[in-house]
């Protein structure tokens, strides 16, 4: 049963380099991973994720936004009754917002200076220990 | 309009599917058990999209969405893309070209990857297209890849088959006859703004002609939107006189469960103590492969197997 992911990238950014180069290192992790493209709106992300499945949304910012969209992307998971979606964060985010994004229930984010393997390993950690099928899987394995 | 709660058990049934935690007849019945199951039966209309990478699948669906959309039916999208034969992994970007549709709840979009060596369609394809239906979508569009002699499977799944190709040079529709022409219920060049498409669309139509089936040919800029009505015309059309389709797709069904049986009979067979002892032949070099393939059919079907 492979790790499902969706590779998100919402606001204004202008290219998408970045987030092709992780869905392409997650692909070769054995992961499945949806991608939506470019300015994704918090509505747009989860109905992805929800009609997707996935096990992580993993939503890359590199604007500064992080603190208007996290606070929507997770109420609107909890409104929709998938708060077992695990939620990742990468890019570009200040250290003091960090806490503040783990207290809204993003359970691990990724600085700019991670690697593609930290978040493979990452990922996969926190999909064993938090994702929705963690039992199922662990009993697989 | 379906509702979120029913997108997301939709959603998780099929995935349920998918990785084999239930059949379909159980994930139907826990669907219908949450209330949601809005009908039984194959009614929602099930249009397959095929053709090679890149010739503009998820765009052209894209813009199929939206039409469908502007009739007042609700679309539910399964594309499938393949996974890596290395890692199993899959990187699945069709809803990029869609992503217009997100917020409407009259669409309903899911990627699957194939998970299978040979690509095309992945083997739960046919249950979530059975489930989109039990959630009530009007229509069902199934995106994959397919390469030359597509895979059978799309026959099986869909009432209408769209075989999408692109103006080229040389030998591209010779590489559509093996196979295609046998499923194909109309053939779509998109990328009409490129040169060439006339030419392609005439090829196509030349080979169509000595085919028994009135199979259209039609000419598409997915990008822009050029040539859909006709294409929404010609999948209307064929929508409607559905029937001869059903019968295709139960042949098709009865050939595949045929050919799991046989499959089945002979991995079977391979376990006797028979076959064992041709087996043992074989590691002791007292047969040849060829006599042993022959030894081997023989005991499971009799000498009209061997040749
Ligand atoms: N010039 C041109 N480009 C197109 C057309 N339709 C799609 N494309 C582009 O072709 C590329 C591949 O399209 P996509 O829909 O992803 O193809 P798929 O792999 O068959 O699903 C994208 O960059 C599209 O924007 C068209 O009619 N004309
Ligand atoms: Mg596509």
């Amino acid at each position: 049963m492979p790790i499902k992911v969706l590779v998100a990238k919402p606001g204004l950014d202008g290219h998408d380099r970045g987030a092709k180069i992780v869905a392409r290192a997650l692909r070769d992790a054995g992961m499945e991973v949806v991608y939506t493209g470019l300015h994704q709106t918090p509505e747009m992300i989860v109905n992805a994720a929800i009609q997707e499945d996935v096990d992580v949304v993993g939503v890359s910012i590199l604007s500064g936004a992080h603190m208007t969209v996290f606070p929507k992307i997770m109420d609107l998971l909890h409104e929709r009754e998938v708060d077992d979606i695990v939620v990742v964060a990468g890019g570009v985010i200040q250290e003091n917002d960090v806490p503040k994004l783990r207290a809204l229930g993003v359970r691990e984010v990724f600085n700019a200076e991670a690697s593609t393997q930290d978040l493979i390993e990452g990922i996969e950690r926190i999909v064993a220990a938090h994702g929705r099928d963690a039992a199922r899987r662990a009993a697989q394995a | 309009m379906i509702a979120h709660r029913v997108q997301r058990d939709l959603a998780r049934a099929i995935s349920a599917v998918e990785n084999g935690h239930t059949d379909v007849r159980g994930a139907l019945a826990q669907f219908a058990a949450l209330g949601h199951a809005q009908r039984n039966g194959a009614r929602a209309d099930v249009i397959g999209i095929t053709g090679p990478p890149g010739a503009g699948k998820s765009t052209l669906v894209d813009r199929l969405i939206e039409g469908f959309r502007a009739n007042g039916e609700t679309v539910a999208v399964i594309a499938v893309d393949p996974s890596s034969p290395f890692t199993h992994g899959a990187v699945l970007g069709d809803r990029v070209r869609m992503q217009r549709h997100a917020g409407d709840r009259g669409v309903f979009i899911r990627s699957m990857a194939s998970r299978t060596a040979g690509g095309g369609l992945a083997p739960a394809t046919r249950d979530a297209v059975r489930l989109a239906d039990a959630a009530g979508f009007d229509v069902v569009i199934v995106e994959t890849v397919g390469v030359g002699q597509v895979e059978l499977e799309i026959v099986a799944v869909a009432d209408v088959i769209v075989v999408v190709t692109v103006p080229a040079l040389g030998d591209s529709v010779q590489t559509i006859k093996a196979g295609l022409t046998e499923i194909a219920d109309m053939f779509v060049v998109n990328m009409a703004d490129r040169p060439g498409a006339n030419a392609t669309a005439l090829d196509l139509k030349h080979m169509v002609r000595e085919g028994a089936r009135e199979i259209p040919v039609l000419q598409t800029v997915a990008q822009d939107g050029t040539g859909l009505p006709a294409l929404l015309d010609a999948l209307a059309a064929k929508r409607g006189a559905g029937d001869s389709n059903a019968v295709r797709a139960v042949r098709f069904e009865v050939v595949r469960r045929a050919r799991d049986a046989a499959v089945r009979a002979a991995l079977a067979a391979l376990d006797s103590d028979d076959a064992s002892a041709v087996l043992d032949g074989l590691r002791d070099h007292t047969i040849s492969r060829n006599d042993a393939v022959d030894a081997l059919l023989a005991i499971l079907g009799g000498p009209a197997h061997a040749h």
